[in-house]
């Protein structure tokens, strides 16, 4: 069982998600630390792209505050390298294809493996191009994360039965962002993955920000992941956005736990 | 490397990289297509719309002054620019509403660069009474006012795209960002030959058109072959459409004209055959201009048309097997060309097409006279008037 998959078998996991290096690396590292004492069980890293096509404007935002304060994806290795020195919990890197491919998909694997990080997520390779990345990650011990939507139907089984670590599964239609309301049937996309592949754990993500709604999800699947909720933090508070950070994510993490 | 069921591969160029959310709705597109192509009614039905509505098939005008003052081979013009809405756009846009019908969707959506394919977009939907939404570069929007006015009188609605650079790329990542909320009704109407898989090969399709005519057009005036035909190259629909029915003839050389923007030495360019690197990107992998890290690279052309960092994926393999040319034109080239054939012909090339007409000049000369070359106008350049006037110096207002 990878350390990743593990993760979900101390209860219902809460995994937040942050930009590297909006605004800069050392309010990374201090979030990412914050998370971790609040009882983060994974830990989402994403490495700014230009064009992020799956994401909403929260998160297009955040990559671009990145990409401007000039981030790049060595600095983001060293700054994983540096974590581990303390930092324990799984960390996942999630960017896109593009920012993987570029740096030499092979380099990239061994890399991320080397400084300590345990998977990836790419929200732009479906199952049908995965192997591309996927056979890499399995050389340097990497989960390679997939990930189902709500139109996705006739194709869970195929994708669950392959997972690697988690299954993320894209809780709306659309891009990344916060909703007032999740109106598809969670609980039947996790009956699809688990009758495929009893073992493998699902978390849920996209659109969540509330401790009910986090605590909902939870309780349809085996974790809930938080993104947009929390970049809207780190963009509201800059440089001190680890304090606010460390209250929701153990606020959220408690009404995961009560799931 | 690559997988073995990944769809839609030319070389190791294409590929379907894209949210899962939008596999099903690729899948879906893919299995109607295959069978619609096939299916007589469909292909009449689209004939008649080209014919009757679009006004094909474009003329193969012979060029009798430009060829006696280039003093080389025989020049010929493919008139996509004498189609209705002015440009080769409609080929496709005509061939996808007309699918999307058949699929049941109820509505269009589309990005734009230069206005011609959201007009096009909103054109075929007023026809088949969809609905339709275009997202454009809001810089775009204003260097392209005219072209959003008439989307909105054939009650398009236009969505002004403020991310990134606001332009073409942006427009593009917008439309997909609205296709993933909104799948079920609603067809995205890719412009050009890129994309995922299908897109690249249905729009390759649907403008191929335009080398079918050629080739008979020409061996009814010549009967012979073509030597060269050029075309621009943006994402490269109008070129692909040009040289399909070509590729397969060896002596006719296919020659692409990319936008140099500055120059292909500085930042200011969209040659992306000529300075991009592969990469994956738009849901496919291909030649794109891009940072070290990947970073996708802003792009610089003064045609809104060809102000895009990547190029069709089956151009990408024409590149690699060495059986298409490309070269960059830039911004003061195209321009040239522009007033050239507008003095010299009567008629005045979408800025885009201009950059084949440049090439032209610098082509023919060397060539010896018992030979043709053909070169695809691929729209009209009214749209392009007031711009190229501000370019010289000139302030008018449209």
């Amino acid at each position: 069982m990878s350390r990743i998959q593990a993760a979900f078998s101390k209860g219902k996991a809460f995994i937040p998600f942050l930009t590297c290096g909006d605004p800069d690396l050392e309010t990374t590292a201090a979030i990412v630390r914050a998370m971790a004492e609040a009882g983060a069980d994974v830990i989402e890293l994403g490495i700014p792209f230009s064009d992020p096509t799956a994401e909403g404007p929260v998160i297009q935002a955040a990559d671009l505050r990145a990409l401007s304060g000039g981030i790049t994806t060595d600095q983001i290795f060293d700054l994983v390298r540096d974590l581990r020195r303390d930092v324990t919990v799984p960390l996942v890197f999630m960017t896109y294809a593009n920012v993987v491919f570029s740096y030499g998909t092979d380099r990239f694997v061994s890399t991320a493996s080397e400084v300590g990080i345990d998977g990836l997520i790419l929200p732009d390779v479906p199952f049908e191009e995965k192997e591309e990345f996927a056979a890499p990650c399995r050389a340097h011990g990497l989960d390679f994360i997939s990930l189902i939507a709500p139109t996705s139907e006739d194709r869970v089984a195929m994708i669950a039965r392959e997972a690697e670590g988690f299954v993320y599964c894209v809780s709306s239609l659309g891009v990344t962002g916060t909703r007032s309301q999740i109106t598809t049937d969670i609980g039947h996309m996790v009956r699809l993955v688990k009758d495929a592949n009893p073992h493998i754990p699902c978390a849920v993500g996209f659109g969540i920000s509330t401790p009910a709604q986090a605590a909902e999800m939870a309780a349809l699947s085996d974790g809930a992941i938080v993104g947009s909720a929390i970049v809207k933090l780190a963009a509201q508070y800059g440089r001190d956005a680890a304090r606010p950070i460390k209250e929701y994510v153990a606020e959220m993490k408690a009404a995961v736990g009560k799931a | 490397m690559s997988d073995p069921i990944s769809k839609g591969r030319f070389g190791r160029h294409g590929g379907q990289y894209i949210p899962e959310t939008l596999m099903n709705a690729v899948i879906e597109l893919e299995e109607a297509y295959d069978y619609y192509k096939e299916d007589p009614a469909f292909r009449a039905e689209l004939s008649e719309l080209l014919n009757e509505y679009a006004g094909r098939p474009s003329r193969l005008y012979y060029a009798k002054r430009m060829t006696e003052d280039l003093g080389g081979a025989k020049i010929y013009l493919k008139r996509e620019d004498l189609n209705h809405t002015g440009a080769h756009k409609i080929n496709n846009v005509l061939g996808q509403a007309l699918l999307a019908k058949k699929m049941g969707k109820t509505r269009l959506i589309a990005e734009t660069g230069a206005g011609q394919h959201g007009v096009a977009t909103a054109t075929a939907a007023a026809l088949l009474g969809m609905e339709c939404v275009v997202f454009m570069g809001a810089e775009d929007t204003r260097r392209q006012a005219l072209n959003v006015y008439k989307m909105r009188l054939l009650g398009a609605e236009v969505v002004p795209v403020t991310t990134g650079t606001a332009t073409l790329k942006d427009a593009v990542s917008e439309a997909m960002r609205e296709w993933t909320s909104r799948i079920r009704d609603t067809h995205y109407c890719l412009g050009s030959v890129m994309g995922p898989h299908p897109f690249p090969t249905i729009v390759r399709d649907f403008q191929a058109v335009i080398s079918q005519e050629i080739k008979s057009q020409l061996q009814e005036k010549e009967g012979r072959l073509p030597d060269a035909v050029l075309a621009c190259v943006g994402g490269g629909s109008n070129a692909i459409g040009a040289f399909y029915h070509f590729i397969g003839d060896p002596s006719v050389r296919l020659i692409g004209c990319e936008a140099a923007g500055h120059g292909i030495h500085t930042a200011e360019t969209a040659a992306t055959i000529s300075t991009g690197k592969l990469g994956i990107f738009h849901g496919m992998k291909s030649y794109f201009c891009q940072d070290q890290y990947g970073q996708i690279a802003p792009v610089w052309s003064i045609s809104a048309g060809l102000d895009y960092p990547g190029v069709g994926p089956e151009h990408a393999w024409l590149h690699d097997i060495g059986r298409a040319e490309y070269v960059a034109i830039t911004d003061e080239e195209a321009v040239s060309a522009f007033e050239y054939l507008s003095k010299l012909e009567g008629i005045i090339p979408a800025i885009e097409s201009s950059h084949a007409v440049a090439y032209a000049r610098k082509l023919v000369p060397a060539m010896d006279k018992d030979q043709i070359v053909v070169i695809n106008i691929s729209g009209r350049g009214d749209k392009d008037c007031a711009a190229i006037a501000r370019y010289r110096g000139e302030d008018i207002s449209e």
